[in-house]
């Protein structure tokens, strides 16, 4: 076992899309980082700013919301929802000062497993520059 | 040019003869609108439907006991109100209104919208100090110069929105020098002049936006630029945020006071968010100590999420905060920078939607495809 730091992201996958392709991803032994911990939610859309807040606030390293690629959502809209949701997610923490790299929304399909990997990749090799969040040491949040 | 109509009375006195004049001979069955409650300069928003009630009322008082939009929610919210009604309201609070009821909990109909150029509002300390009487007439001095009264609300001293957008008719009193003497009421709408037809008063022709409202609003812009700046001093940042909201006592009052903030159960004050005995003593061993009651910014922050794109400006939210946190200066940074990314502005038109729910196909494409 070797000291690397290995950061703790929270992963919003939706089920039709990324969550599977999480799971081809496995079937067909990709090397994924241990570093995110997936929930499943059943559309993007389902993604309340107040979890990925939650989750930022009580010391996740980095959020990463996933979901269907713009047109193709099982609900026909709910990923237009979450991208105007993480648009203004954004945009809040930018004007607050607050780290806004640690939060981001990717597009991954269910056939694209070398996606999800190289996405999840990625991002914790982003998240690892960024080092542990400041809000796990605040303690009076 | 819009047609306006002229009464030769003093503001105060002039609007209460056409709101006499609208109950007595047109279909208005009641006036809502600011009433004295005493002499210290206490006011409350009323139903009035008798002539005699409207001596003591006092539409123009600098003051405001709750967001009147908030209230007229709460009356015409299953379905409009029977009976026609006149409200006179503040701008911030029209736009309260009409974002309200763009979220289902009002309607427009049977309403005639009055509002007026808004000179600000006193915070509502300043009627517990009973110093109102005192500084009222340097407040109406200011208005007539189109200059800002330092006494009233900080965010009305920032408030560069002070021209309403819906209402039927405004009353002009930014830069009227003889305030005193006569009364200007524009009347915007075909309702406006329809009720307005054979008011006491003669119809002339007018402009809303004068040299003087243009003066103001750029004195107002720069107290906004000062404020913000005020703000920013500490830095940005989480440290900066958890200094700004370390007094906060959690009473919620700024999401009570809120117009926006219309749920009838707050997320926050549900069961949904609250923390079980074992969360405390599992966040005290992973970190060592923990704030009580827990999630100060989080609820500040998430009602941001919320509300903060159809923050009006108001300024309730700091006015009832009781450790003088300034939450509206905060909200209103944050909103302003919401409106900007979504081209929004709050109250600006019934028929515009609020950003979230509704969205283009086209827009933000770059976005989670890299």
């Amino acid at each position: 076992m070797s000291n690397e730091y290995i950061p703790r992201i929270i992963g919003f996958l939706c089920n039709w899309c990324s969550y599977t392709g999480a799971d081809l991803a496995g079937t067909a032994r990709l090397k994924i980082p241990p570093s995110l911990k997936v929930i499943r939610v059943m559309c993007s859309g389902r993604i309340d700013p107040l979890f990925v807040l939650k989750g930022f606030l009580k010391g996740a390293d980095g959020i990463m919301m996933m979901g269907c690629h713009p047109g193709d959502c099982h609900y026909q809209k709910g990923n237009y929802n979450a991208r105007r949701r993480y648009v203004m997610l954004q945009n809040i923490l930018k004007t607050l000062g607050l780290e806004k790299e640690r939060i981001e929304l990717r597009w991954v399909s269910a056939s694209e497993a070398p996606r999800y990997a190289q996405v999840t990749r990625e991002f914790t090799e982003k998240i690892k520059k960024l080092g542990s969040n400041p809000t796990r040491e605040e303690i009076f949040l | 040019m819009s047609k306006a109509l002229k009464i030769k009375n003093g503001v105060d006195k002039g609007l209460n003869d056409l709101l006499a004049y609208l109950l007595q001979n047109k279909d208005i069955k009641g006036i809502f609108a600011l009433k004295k409650m005493n002499e210290n300069g206490a006011a409350s928003y009323s139903l009035m439907a008798k002539v005699d009630e409207l001596k003591n009322a006092a539409p123009l008082h600098p003051l405001m006991p709750v967001n009147a939009g908030k209230v007229l929610s709460s009356f015409s919210l299953m379905e409009a109100t029977k009976e026609p009604v006149a409200a006179v309201l503040r701008p911030c609070e029209l736009r309260a209104f009409i974002e309200l009821i763009k979220r289902n909990q009002g309607s427009l109909d049977n309403i005639l919208l009055i509002s007026l150029t808004c000179g600000g509002v006193y915070p509502l300390q300043s009627v517990a100090d009973g110093n109102t009487k005192k500084h009222l007439p340097r407040y109406w001095e200011s208005l007539k110069k189109a200059e800002i009264d330092p006494d009233i609300r900080m965010t009305c001293q920032s408030c560069e929105h002070f021209i309403p957008d819906m209402a039927d008719m405004t009353i002009a009193t930014v830069g009227k020098k003889d305030l005193d003497k006569e009364c200007t009421i524009l009347l915007n709408t075909p309702k406006g002049e329809d009720y307005a037809k054979d008011a006491p008063g003669n119809i002339v022709s007018e402009e809303i936006e004068t040299p003087e409202t243009e003066k103001l609003k750029k004195k107002r812009e720069e107290q906004r630029k000062k404020m913000l700046e005020d703000l920013e001093k500490d830095g940005l940042g989480l440290k900066a945020l958890v200094k700004t909201f370390s007094a906060c006592l959690a009473c919620h009052g700024c999401s009570h006071a809120c117009p926006i903030c219309y749920c009838t159960l707050c997320d926050f004050d549900s069961k949904t968010l609250e923390y079980s005995p074992q969360s405390f003593i599992s966040e005290l061993k992973q970190k060592g100590g923990l704030k009580v009651p827990p999630d100060n910014i989080f609820f500040h922050l998430g009602r941001m999420t919320h509300m903060a794109v159809s923050c009006v400006n108001c300024g309730m939210c700091s006015d009832v905060c009781p450790v003088n946190i300034p939450v509206a200066t905060v909200f209103s940074k944050v909103g302003l920078s919401l409106q900007e990314e979504f081209n929004y502005l709050p109250g600006r038109d019934v028929e515009e939607s609020v950003p979230y729910g509704i969205y283009k196909e086209e827009e933000f494409a770059e976005i989670g495809e890299q």
